[in-house]
């Protein structure tokens, strides 16, 4: 495998992950470890929030702040002792994916929560006047994380399409016009935390795998998120819980260094969709899933990655859970990544050793 | 011709009981509706159920329909509960943000009466009732099937079933809302079309009240809606929101029931319309279409509305209510 230490892959894509491998990596191979983004949040926290938002004289501003800051170093560091090559804070600060950004967008207002099933509710925003930009949304954030964290840090942001969709839209009446400007907006966020050194953008599109059809809409979106950029920024679509075919071959066209898919939960089913040669992408695998709160044990995990090498070749192969990880209990979520973690270094060993042979895989196919 | 303003139901819960009900049953699967619950949840849906009454009530509606607040599963409610259907994976309830338990049906479905207790309770409230439930076809696109084995018998399963559910609703119902978005989000083959017809027929001829059958999120196929005239339905129901020109398209080319609906109100918006708005709707619905009279025009919103937060819903009421209120002003002078 030839590597260029400058941050370009085997393949000579300059949004590659070489760059990512960790100093004292202890194998040839390296299949890059990261997560999606969400983590449980430690009980303490909710508890401080609660308290908070009841009452701001009982906790303060600046304790809140505080204790937001341990939770991000502590959620960054247990993502460094799991093993991982890419790590973020969890989304400590973040408490819903779309609610988090439309309070931070100008033009949104909340009307108030909407059902999303049974007694599970949600604070859908509303669009109510054209979408701006007043000040940055993760900067704080990525400085932070990056500031406490060894390792290299992933900015996961919720995708205009799915900030467009999962909103009432009051103003815009057309299907992309909103999601076009809101992708304008992430372009002028994600400058941001690429001037503040942010190298590896997850833009993540849930809303996608409802509607497929849409699909050139989101391609015309992160057209948009990445115009004026450098090359050497690593950007990854997360698309989960949906019939990725619908969305196969025109996400080849996507200016993405890496699709991110959740295909654990489906026992890989699906995976024959990625076999085709066109697609050039990096593959985000995912090898945990993050609904159920059974750990996988490391050889079912060293099974799954290895169903991921019957599609693309190792350098091609990043392995992360199936979805963000908040609604497990935290034990189960540390053990599931500590696992996946141990599983990809047991299979670039196999790899190093000749014991799994790449190309054989491939030939076999899914 | 008669201007009724109404809704298809299954409304957001009122701010306090969705607070109670989590306090009491928690958010998870096995705090949902199973048919058999504890008098503390049963009292706070009563509430629900007295509060909804009185919004409608309140915001000038000429139907008043039970609310659906113990509909935790939506448009797959009444197999949710019922004795042998046991609750399935969390599921997407159509191309929305909302999932549901999908229902498998594990035994034969006899009518258990569980629509028809709500509509009891809603009927000592008001004096203009209108029931909701699900159209058999959407209702058996919703299900998972372990008892009839094929496409036919679950339809004709079903069909019965709902039959049997409507055959038992108190007199004071006036009309009934057969909910059939399935029959354009994912219609029948061809060759079912008649079952399809025959099952929505089984539905009406349970009940001596007018029976609409609405579709929404588009238009029907103009083969399956040929179908459905066929049918001895009072109304058919056209999601003017999301596809007027297609709806008005069918009525032009093939006419209609004697009666419509017209979703004229979006129910997956929170912005409110003017009640000049769903006038405008209305006449132009009825200037496009080679119709000189219809016996009722139920003015509705396309949708269910427990997409909408509280207060969006009970404003769109009250839209919907007025622009009606315009209509007959227009229509007498």
């Amino acid at each position: 495998m030839s590597i260029d230490r400058d941050g370009r892959d085997g393949n000579g894509k300059p949004g590659g992950r070489e760059r990512f491998r960790p100093v004292d990596h202890p194998n040839d191979h390296f299949l890059l470890t990261t997560v999606v983004g969400s983590y449980p949040k430690p009980g303490w926290l909710t508890d401080v929030r609660e308290r908070h938002e009841a009452d701001g004289d009982a906790v303060t501003d600046d304790e809140w702040t505080e204790a937001v800051d341990d939770a991000s170093r502590l959620i960054t560091g247990e993502h460094e002792r799991a093993g991982l090559d890419v790590v973020c804070d969890g989304e400590m600060r973040r408490e819903e994916m779309v609610e988090f950004f439309a309070r931070r967008i100008g033009g949104y207002e909340f009307k108030g929560p909407v059902k999303v099933w049974g007694h599970n509710y949600f604070d859908k925003p509303s669009v109510v006047s054209e979408v701006s930009y007043d000040e940055p949304w993760l900067r704080e954030e990525y400085e932070f994380t990056a500031d406490v964290a060894e390792r290299p840090v992933k900015v996961p942001i919720t995708g205009p399409y799915t900030l467009a969709t999962w909103s009432f839209d009051e103003v815009y009446d057309d299907d992309g016009a909103l999601a076009y400007a809101l992708a304008d907006l992430i372009n002028e966020e994600v400058s941001g935390l690429v001037a503040a050194g942010a190298r590896y953008i997850q833009i993540d599109e849930p809303a996608l795998a409802t509607t497929p059809e849409d699909h050139a809409i989101v391609g015309e979106c992160l057209e948009r998120i990445v115009a004026g950029l450098p090359d050497d920024v690593r950007l990854c679509l997360h698309v989960c819980y949906g019939d990725y075919s619908q969305i196969c071959p025109e996400i080849d066209d996507y200016p993405i260094d890496e699709f991110d898919v959740e295909l654990a939960n489906g026992d890989y089913e699906q995976l024959d969709v990625f076999a085709d040669a066109d697609f050039e992408h990096d593959l985000g695998l995912g090898v945990v899933d993050a609904h159920t709160p059974t750990v996988e044990p490391v050889a079912e995990i060293e099974a799954n990655i290895r169903q991921g090498l019957t599609v693309v070749p190792p350098e091609q192969l990043t392995v992360s859970p199936d979805c963000g990880l908040k609604i497990l209990p935290r034990e189960v979520a540390y053990a599931k990544l500590e696992n996946m973690a141990r599983a990809a270094r047991n299979v670039e060993a196999d790899l190093d050793s000749g014991e799994i042979d790449p190309d054989a895989l491939r030939a076999e196919g899914p | 011709m008669e201007h009724v303003a109404t809704t298809a139901g299954l409304f957001p819960l009122p701010d306090a009981q969705r607070e109670r009900l989590v306090n009491l049953t928690g958010r998870g699967t096995g705090g949902l509706i199973d048919g058999d619950e504890s008098a503390d949840v049963a009292a706070a849906y009563d509430a629900a159920r007295e509060r909804l009454v009185a919004t409608q009530r309140e915001a000038g509606l000429d139907r008043v329909v039970e609310g659906h607040a113990r509909w935790d599963d939506m448009l797959a409610h009444p197999l949710c509960v019922h004795e042998n259907v046991r609750a399935g994976d969390v599921v997407r309830y159509y191309d929305n943000n909302n999932f549901y338990r999908e229902p498998v049906i594990t035994g034969p479905l006899t009518e258990d009466g569980d629509l028809a207790a709500d509509l009891s309770a809603a009927a000592r409230l008001t004096d203009r009732l209108q029931a909701v439930v699900p159209g058999p076809y959407s209702l058996t696109d919703l299900a998972r099937d372990e008892q009839y084995g094929s496409f036919a018998a679950l339809l004709n399963g079903i069909a019965d079933f709902l039959a049997g559910e409507v055959a038992a609703f108190p007199d004071a119902v006036e009309t009934v809302f057969v909910l059939e978005p399935s029959l354009v989000t994912s219609p029948p083959a061809d060759d079912a079309h008649e079952r399809v017809r025959d099952a929505l027929d089984a539905v009406n001829d349970a009940i001596d009240a007018d029976v609409v059958v609405h579709t929404y999120w588009g238009a029907l196929g103009e083969k399956l809606h040929a179908h459905l005239l066929d049918t001895d339905v009072a109304a058919l129901g056209y999601d003017l929101v999301s596809a007027h020109e297609e709806c008005v398209y069918l009525v032009q080319e093939y006419g209609t029931a004697d009666s419509v609906a017209l979703g004229v109100v979006d129910g997956q918006n929170t912005r409110v319309e003017a009640p000049e708005t769903v006038a405008d709707r209305l006449s132009w619905f009825r200037e496009s279409v080679p119709v000189s009279d219809f016996e009722t025009v139920y003015a509705a919103p396309n949708t269910e509305l427990f997409y909408l937060p509280v207060r969006a819903f009970e404003d769109k009421l009250g839209a919907l209510a007025a622009g009606v209120e315009t209509v007959r002003a227009e229509v007498s002078e």
